[in-house]
């Protein structure tokens, strides 16, 4: 718990708004208050322990997987389990952890609280969400069971048409779970239109706020079609529908069409709440406002826009025509651009700032090692020439997994400290926490910067065995998986210490001027008792905290 | 400067007329990359450093509180990127095009992807299974499909891959630079032994080439290093060459199409195979077309789609019912008898025909 995270101009005895009121963990007890809760504050801790477990489980798969990749020939397990283990590892992280994870915890959390909401606009559905994601699972974990599935998560017909595995369950448990985003989504735009603050307009808000309505956006457009395409695979599955099936007149590379018009858009979802993360941890620990907000906030747009109309990169080498290939090459490149402009106005934003280096500013750091590099990596297989030979080997498996693990986890991670005062009203131990941060890193980068070497060389992705001149960099792949392993335990172990022995933290420890950090921690049942009146934007670091304060009103 | 970067990279050896200039802006594009990635995270980490809190309050001169950062400068960074992805895409597109648009004079292969194993045949006879036996210094083209599910076929080597997707052909073509040997994977995930859906590429000087198809082993071993040694060994050994053309002419027969084409120019039901390869023919709105393998499988599988002009609607959709390799075959018998003059009159159709009764030539 060292000093220098707290911020020196935080009114020592202040408690924040509610403080007069129970918080929200001890408001009402019993189980029967957190199953039916309809206070979006629990239902985002339920929603944490659920994520949490998921990404135990996809990372279990993950070392599974790496540790089999220890030699070229077989290690523990036979060819059938590592298919199978590569299918789940992608479902689950992608769909159970990936997609589900920043906007329905931190984004049920702090989302009404940014906006000086008592809740979300309706608290039902956002309970439902949580039911349909556990009925998501639930479907999904028995399909594990019952048979699991080998066509990697793409679901490529014919192959996943005429698998003998539970194809058809695990597309009707990620079409459930399609339902439980877009309630999450209608929820948050919802609330983000009608619930602001009085005086809160649309360029006071907290940059999380347009992060997460922009995700909301694509989640909304893009994934009724992956529903729609993954019910098809189902119903060819089980009944022979053969609608991709060329031997009756179907077409395959259709449904590659339509599973990434989807599933491009579906890396704008993870990535952007990230973003919105990223922003804000930017601003609070540098105490200063962004450089310039209106190029983040536009610029989540952007990308949630242009993101629609990228997904032919995939199909490269798929049979599209060359004049498609190079349209969709161009567009992808927009993408790229969207992203570049959010790196430096984040950089620009530290310039001149008065930074306190706790660990969510070192994941940081790491988000925009990581990010840079896997984003550029990103417009280096848009170029066609270059894609070809990459297309579908370690290359873009480490690619995917700069962005998805090296972006998004690390957004996660530094979300977590974060808020973690927020969420539990007590401080984690620093030096742990960076420490284990340090740990992250370094793992992660043994695991996939071989990979991107690997993928040079040739390797294809989804290989149970390999030839043998490959085998030392994907020891040294392994090694780093299982460093990153520990790294994220002991993170969770650091966290978890800290909800019973950490510190206290008051309202504010980190002298941030977002609109979450006026109400006590943990906030009361209701957040505010009145609607705030909100005088200022989010980031107004000239003025001084009781000026700040008087400025967003609350009682 | 390329062979130390390479080594560096990893990549594996440029086997192909194409791979240098790939490679060239492989490492322009990564060392951009990774200097960007260090330069961000290098000013992030001395900001961090400078403004950090105790720094700042020893020394407030340095908070910079109210003033307008320069976003002019932010804007040249982000114009002087997107120039550079835009050459990036410039050169990569011109590579791309470059690495689709096969010469006009390309060798040609037919390629047959399954359950896991690759089929390699040749217009001049022999087939083989797993090793492509390839003449280096000459282009060659390679005319893929499956039979099963969506395979990839890849050659690290020659910085190429192309899917192998069922029901369609799909082309990929390459000129490799002097004899060697090279692996085959398969790069889309097709089933439980994907991993050992690999072949080999032998690229035989010419004359050696020549003594393969005659029958004849290849002689002495070719160049390649030892740890490239074929993962599944060559099943087949030509006792004695098929030829395509006799292939296309059973096939033909048996699959019923010599009931309306005929051969040698006669008219009938449908357009003579004479002098049909290669050929542009009227479609029935108004456009035409040139019969190359793109069209003549689309007539095969969906005849319907672009029916030459004049001609009954009665072919019927072979979909399903053809073998990858007859329908190969046929092609190879049609391009063989591109030189053959029709008789006079042939290209117009026969006068009004009767619709047979039956649909003959389907099943």
């Amino acid at each position: 718990m060292s000093q220098a995270t707290i911020d020196a101009d935080t009114r020592p005895g202040a408690l924040g708004v509610g403080a007069e009121h129970p918080d929200y963990l001890r408001a009402d007890s019993g189980l029967r208050s957190w199953l039916l809760t309809k206070d979006h504050k629990r239902i985002a801790l339920m929603f944490y322990v659920g994520v949490i477990l998921f990404l135990g489980l996809g990372g279990t798969f993950a070392l599974v997987l790496r540790t089999e990749l220890l030699t070229p020939e077989q290690t523990f397990i036979d060819a059938n389990t590592y298919n199978q283990m590569f299918t789940l590892h992608g479902i689950t992280m992608v769909w159970l952890f990936m997609i589900p994870a920043i906007p329905t915890v931190f984004g049920n959390f702090v989302l009404p609280i940014m906006l000086g909401a008592k809740d979300l606009a309706f608290p039902r559905v956002n309970l439902a969400s949580f039911y349909v994601y556990v009925l998501s699972a639930i479907i999904l974990l028995g399909a594990m069971l019952a048979g699991g599935a080998d066509t990697g998560w793409t679901f490529y017909v014919p192959y996943s048409t005429t698998s003998p595995t539970a194809v058809t369950w695990m597309g009707i448990g990620i079409f459930v779970n399609g339902i439980s985003s877009i309630m999450t989504s209608v929820n948050f735009i919802v609330t983000t239109h009608t619930l602001r603050a009085k005086g809160l307009s649309w360029h006071r808000m907290p940059l999380f706020v347009w992060a997460s309505y922009g995700t909301s956006i694509i989640i909304l457009f893009a994934t009724p079609v992956l529903g729609m395409s993954l019910l098809l695979i189902a119903i060819d599955h089980t009944f022979g529908l053969s609608l991709f099936n060329p031997r009756f007149g179907g077409d395959p590379v259709l449904f590659q069409h339509l599973f990434w018009f989807y599933s491009h858009p579906a890396v704008y979802i993870m990535i952007l709440p990230a973003f919105g993360v990223i922003s804000e941890v930017v601003c609070s620990f540098s105490h200063n406002k962004p450089a310039s907000y209106r190029a983040i906030a536009y610029s989540s747009l952007g990308i949630a826009f242009v993101g629609f109309f990228t997904w032919g990169h995939h199909m490269f080498v798929a049979g599209l025509s060359e004049f498609d290939a190079g349209v969709f090459g161009a567009l992808s490149m927009f993408v790229a651009i969207f992203s570049a402009i959010k790196v430096f106005t984040w950089v620009a934003t530290l310039r001149g700032g008065s930074i306190s280096f706790a660990t969510p500013m070192l994941y940081f750091l790491w988000f925009l090692f990581l990010f840079v590099f896997g984003g550029m990596t990103g417009v280096a297989v848009a170029t066609q020439s270059l894609d070809v030979h990459w297309h579908d080997t370690y290359f873009v498996v480490a690619h995917f997994h700069f962005i998805m693990v090296g972006g998004t986890l690390t957004a996660f991670l530094a979300a977590a400290h974060y808020w973690f005062p927020k969420m539990f009203g007590r401080l984690y131990d620093e030096r742990v926490g960076l420490l284990t941060s340090v740990a992250v890193f370094i793992g992660f980068v043994f695991t996939f910067l071989p990979q991107f070497l690997l993928g040079n060389g040739g390797m294809p992705r989804r290989y149970f065995t390999y030839p043998e001149r490959y085998q030392w960099l994907n020891v040294l792949s392994t090694g780093g998986a299982w460093l990153l392993g520990a790294g994220l335990i002991l993170a969770l172990g650091n966290l978890l210490v800290a909800l019973k022995w950490g510190k206290r933290a008051g309202p504010n420890p980190w002298g941030s001027r977002s609109f979450e950090w006026i109400t006590a921690s943990p906030p009361s049942k209701h957040n505010f008792e009145e609607t705030p009146e909100i005088e200022r934007s989010a980031y107004e670091y000239t003025l001084s905290e009781e000026v700040a304060r008087e400025r967003a009103k609350a009682r | 400067m390329n062979d130390l970067l390479r080594t560096i990279l990893f990549l594996p050896r440029q086997a192909s007329t194409i791979a240098e200039a790939i490679d060239k802006l492989h490492y322009f594009v990564i060392i951009m990359t990774m200097g960007g990635a260090l330069l961000v995270t290098l000013i992030g980490g001395w900001f961090l450093f400078r403004y950090r809190r105790t720094a700042v309050q020893k020394d407030p001169s340095r908070r910079m509180l109210g003033t307008t950062p320069a976003i002019w400068l932010e804007a040249v960074v982000v114009l002087g990127l997107f120039g550079m992805f835009i050459m990036w895409w410039v050169i990569g597109f011109w590579q791309f095009m470059a690495i689709r648009v096969p010469p006009e004079n390309a060798l040609e292969i037919y390629v047959t992807g399954k359950q896991w194993m690759w089929k390699f045949a040749y217009p001049q006879g022999a087939n083989s299974i797993s090793t492509l036996y390839v003449p280096a210094g000459r282009p060659v083209k390679l005319i893929l499909t499956s039979r099963d599910v969506i395979h990839s076929f890849f050659v690290p080597d020659f910085r190429l891959k192309e899917d192998v997707v069922p029901g369609r052909l799909t082309t990929l073509w390459f000129e490799v630079k002097e004899p060697g040997r090279h692996d085959i994977f398969c790069t889309e995930y097709c089933g439980v032994s994907h991993s050992t859906m690999r072949g080999e590429i032998i690229a035989l000087s010419p004359e050696e080439y020549e003594r393969w198809q005659q029958g004849k082993s290849p002689g002495p071993a070719v160049a390649g290093p030892l740890d490239l040694r074929p993962s599944v060994v060559t099943e087949y050994e030509p006792p004695e060459p098929v030829n395509m053309v006799r292939q296309g002419e059973r096939a033909a027969a048996e699959q019923g199409c010599l009931r309306c084409h005929t051969l040698d120019g006669t008219p009938h039901l449908g357009p003579t195979w004479a002098g049909l390869y290669g050929s542009t023919v009227p479609l029935e709105d108004g456009s035409r077309v040139k019969v190359d393998e793109a069209y003549i499988t689309e007539s095969m599988m969906d005849p319907l789609a672009r029916i030459h002009a004049g001609y009954q609607r009665i072919m019927p959709s072979y979909l399903g019912l053809i073998r990858p390799a007859d329908t190969s075959a046929i092609i190879e018998l049609m391009k063989s008898l591109r030189d053959v003059r029709p008789k006079p009159g042939a290209q117009a159709p026969w006068g009004t025909v009767t619709i047979p009764e039956t649909r003959e030539g389907g099943q």
